[in-house]
């Protein structure tokens, strides 16, 4: 008894005869065929544990073992083996109705779903007010809020305390645009009071950004005073909260921009923007001096971010009831991976206490118009699919990139095509659980006629 | 595998570091099983010498994904859905793009069928090096008749290799889809609170995955993931109920979130399935196409960021598919890759003195967008990457990593020379940094001329025609 032959074995002596017969039969492990030939061989016990298929197949098994010399016949009674290939006895047939078959469950099983919050999110995003009232020492109608938030957004580990908010872009001298947005400001494009006007009346814009573009020394070079006229334009013709952006020349933006926020006094207006690459510190003053919002701008970077928001709180003294962060908005298709996970890591890093991250966030969905898919009539790709009508493409550019972002923390839009601030504010709002509707009955989807 | 420690992987492989796997160590192999660039099969002694096979046994539980792994389709259309190990992108990475399928229903005419199969099944769009394409086709029971939904599957599949989801909730329409189908390895919709026995006997039957559907009660799908693992049927897939407006919608997200954050943070295995979501529902809202597809698309971007596994969909309009493509693409982006190019001049085409050379970012999309916009126009150019750190042009022109002087020294740290290599010594500038034209002239010397490209590459050709030779 000295050579025990395991299944493990013979598969493998199988295998490197290279017998296809048993192909599909794996029998995994060291299961040793230990049968008692003496206690009846393999009989009914036997049928019963292993099945009698397994049976025919060890049987097989050891005719093979056999032919290749194991010592098989010491260990199997001949009488065992014919008992196993003829025709199966009485008893082994009633044992073989007793092997348990696949069956359906006669019912389901009961259960009852749990799941936690997230215990690591402890700490509370700021709260930021844009836009001053008469009572606060402005001039706005009303003043909005957001921030705030305890959970990643539309989490059901908190509800979110303010909506997400759009500010539709006005810029101080005309600019080209794509097509599809283009025509919606065509008639207001050389006066951005009527421009701004039109956009809260019309379009539903919670706020306007007035873009100072006109001040970039490469464009019409205007100066800081002359530019800031245009930021009382605006007051004038709107009584909603308001941010201000420079033209993003680093050199000039900060006298550009501490114009702007002396004319907007006390207006609690966000500025954009404060980064690395500028003298921050002037223009987180200018905030600090003049009452307003600070937009801390960083590029895709995290640990930027931190640096910048620290800076301005430490060196500037902005409080930090006035910090926004703009962590860069790479847009849909180019790039939008990586302003997301940004995103999502700043926001989850101030959930779970990061005090350098523990602000709103702000992204210039606009930039979805700089993608060619957004706004090229037809692809430059002479093999892909046909790009279909740009009026239509463009707008769920901005949709997607915007509403991506909202999901990973984003509480306020830089936008511009109408349609694309109705869809945003509809989903944010939807799944705020603050839209009724009638939900239709989705049940039998299958049948549905469309 | 929540496993982030390769050393604990390491304890279950041989530790010879017999290298037959093609790594240095048994460590570097543990890492990339933590990273999923190896598979444990690869390691031969482990699978094929009887003392490791405990130790087999026990890697292949702790690299197991959190989520069920469901394979649909069979050979080069065989699709996985699921197979997730984190709840957030920057983790690590989400594995499986959640296959599309659009919808077709078998009250379609012949012709009609068939030409929207073609076009779900032959639409394709180039993005960053690869074809991007829809996956699989949903079959809608809409008559009830098991025998014209048997046709309309048997036409689908006439049509196209595109593996199948077959829908329906009756057994017997569901049972005449798959005596046509099964060999494919279809998914089965679905399985509920009324027929799951009959479809369960079916999916053991045909041996195919299926999906269990309880609308709006996790108890409930618990309950039938239970009872299926239970009869050993474990290619599940999950429905949670996908309403598309209202405060349901909210529900709806909120149910794929808790069930996420149930198998990928608490290990609750008894409900760790791949999850599917309905988009398609968005034609519930409305009768305004357009309308229907944006709404669409929005839904799409709702399930696909938050982990959905697999979703149907109806809109294959370009204004539909292309953003929800991208939206897909950007989301199952693997972050760990580094995203840059050699920095340096590269070639496309067979350059001449005659060619012209133009400046773009290491950004890998801008980089090879540039090089398919030049290539696809049979134009031979160089194209000098500059390192940017994988910034873009706008935003490198804006963060002051693409700047004149970096420009110039490119050149230099190539060793190329304007003079000897180009009949017209000149560079193109993106349009996007049309500003620095003036100054990288002074820094030249004068000796290279600037021009200034497009403000996007797919107008080069043209630019081509209008500039190029440039005047003297």
């Amino acid at each position: 008894m000295a050579d025990k032959i395991k299944l493990s074995d013979l598969n493998k002596t199988l295998a490197d005869y290279g017998v296809e017969a048993l192909q599909g039969v794996s029998i995994e492990g060291d299961i040793e065929i230990e049968i008692d030939a003496g206690a009846g061989g393999v009989g009914p016990l036997f049928a019963y544990y292993f099945g009698q298929e397994v049976a025919q197949i060890a049987v097989q098994l050891v005719k093979f073992a056999r032919t290749m010399g194991y010592p098989v016949d010491a260990l199997l009674a001949p009488a065992a083996v014919a008992q196993a290939v003829s025709p199966a006895p009485a008893d082994v047939a009633a044992a073989a109705k007793a092997i348990p078959e696949w069956k359906v469950a006669s019912s389901l099983a009961a259960a009852k779903f749990q799941v936690g919050t997230d215990s690591s999110w402890k700490f509370p995003i700021q709260e930021v007010t844009l836009g001053a009232t008469k009572a606060d020492g402005g001039s706005r109608g009303h003043a909005l809020k957001i921030g705030g938030e305890k959970a990643l957004p539309f989490f059901f580990d908190a509800a979110m305390p303010n909506k997400p908010l759009v500010t539709m872009d006005v810029f101080d001298t005309p600019i080209g645009m794509a097509k599809a947005v283009k025509m919606h400001y065509e008639d207001v494009i050389n006066s951005p009071g009527e421009w701004a006007k039109k956009a809260v009346k019309q379009f539903g814009a919670d706020m306007v950004t007035v873009h100072l573009i006109s001040t970039d020394p490469l464009l019409k070079d205007t100066p800081a005073k002359e530019a800031a006229k245009t930021v009382e334009e605006v007051l004038q013709a709107v009584d909603v909260p308001i941010c201000i952006g420079g033209s993003g020349n680093p050199d000039k933006d900060p006298d550009v921009l501490t114009a702007a926020a002396e004319v907007a006094q006390g207006e609690r207006a966000l500025i954009a923007s404060a980064n690395l690459n500028m003298d921050w510190e002037r223009i987180g003053k200018a905030c600090v001096d003049n009452g307003h919002v600070c937009l801390a701008w960083t590029q895709l970077e995290i640990n930027s971010q931190k640096e910048l928001n620290r800076k301005l709180m430490k060196v500037a003294g902005v409080p930090r009831e006035s910090i926004v962060m703009d962590p860069t908005t790479a847009a849909l298709a180019y790039g939008m991976d990586f302003a997301y996970t940004n995103m999502e890591r700043i926001r989850l890093g101030a959930l779970k206490g990061d005090e350098e991250l523990t602000f709103p966030m702000s992204s210039g969905t606009t930039n979805a118009w700089g993608v060619r898919e957004s706004w090229m009539v037809r692809s430059p790709n002479k093999e892909d699919s046909d790009w279909g009508d740009r009026m239509l493409r463009g707008p769920i550019w901005e949709i997607l990139t915007g509403f991506s972002l909202a999901m990973a923390g984003v509480d306020i839009f830089m936008m511009m095509h109408p349609q694309a601030v109705a869809y945003l504010h509809e989903i944010t709002q939807s799944l705020m659980g603050l839209i009724e509707a009638q939900t239709p009955d989705t049940a039998n989807w299958i049948k549905m006629e469309v | 595998m929540k496993e982030k420690s390769p050393l604990n992987l390491y304890k279950q492989l041989p530790q010879t570091n017999c290298g037959k796997c093609g790594e240095q160590t048994c460590m570097a192999f543990a890492a990339g099983l933590i990273a999923r660039t190896r598979k444990v099969e690869e390691c031969t002694p482990l699978v094929d010498e009887k003392k490791y096979a405990k130790k087999l046994d026990a890697l292949k539980t702790i690299v197991a994904p959190e989520i069920r792994l469901v394979y649909v389709g069979t050979g080069e259309k065989q699709f996985k859905v699921g197979g997730e190990d984190v709840m957030y992108r920057h983790l690590m990475t989400f594995f499986n793009k959640p296959p599309f399928a659009y919808d077709v229903a078998d009250n379609m005419d012949e012709a009609k069928l068939v030409e929207r199969v073609k076009k779900i099944s032959t639409w394709r769009k180039f993005y960053i090096g690869k074809w991007e394409r829809i996956e699989m086709i949903a079959v809608r029971s809409v008559t009830g008749d098991p025998a014209k939904f048997a046709s309309c599957v048997k036409k689908v599949q006439e049509t196209t290799d595109y593996p199948l989801i077959l829908c329906s909730f009756d057994p017997k329409v569901l049972k005449a889809g798959l005596e046509v189908a099964a060999k494919s390895r279809p998914l089965v919709y679905a399985a509920n609170k009324d027929n799951w026995q009959e479809v369960a006997k079916l999916v053991h039957e045909f041996n195919v995955p299926v999906v269990l559907s309880a609308p709006f009660d996790l108890d409930a799908l618990k309950s039938m993931a239970t009872t299926f693992e239970s009869m050993g049927i474990s290619d599940l897939v999950l429905d949670i109920g996908t309403a598309p407006n209202g405060k349901k919608l909210q529900e709806s997200l909120q149910n794929l979130l808790k069930l996420r954050r149930a198998a990928l943070e608490e290990g609750q295995r008894d409900i760790a399935y791949p999850i599917i979501a309905l988009p398609i529902n968005a034609w519930f809202t409305t009768t305004d196409p357009v309308r229907a597809a944006y709404w669409e698309s929005v839904l799409t971007a709702t399930f696909v960021i938050r982990g959905a596994a697999i979703l149907v969909k109806h809109s294959i309009e370009p204004h539909s598919v292309m953003p929800d493509m991208h939206l897909r693409f950007n989301i199952y982006t693997d972050p760990r890759t580094p995203v840059q190019v050699k920095p340096g001049l590269h070639t496309v085409g067979t350059v001449s003195k005659e060619s012209p050379t133009f400046v773009t970012t290491n950004f890998a999309l801008t980089y090879y967008t540039v090089e398919s916009d030049i290539g696809s126009n049979n134009i031979a150019a160089r194209i000098m990457s500059i390192g940017t750190d994988g910034i873009g042009v706008q935003a490198s022109v804006a963060g002051g990593q693409l700047t004149p002087q970096k420009i110039v020294d490119s050149f230099k740290e190539a060793g190329f020379d304007f003079a000897s290599e180009m009949a017209y010594p000149s560079i193109v500038l993106p349009g996007m940094a049309a500003k620095f034209s003036g100054e990288l002239e002074d820094l030249f010397g004068g000796k290279v001329k600037v021009l200034v490209g497009p403000e996007d590459s797919g107008r080069i050709a043209g630019w081509m025609e209008q500039n190029w030779p440039p005047k003297k």
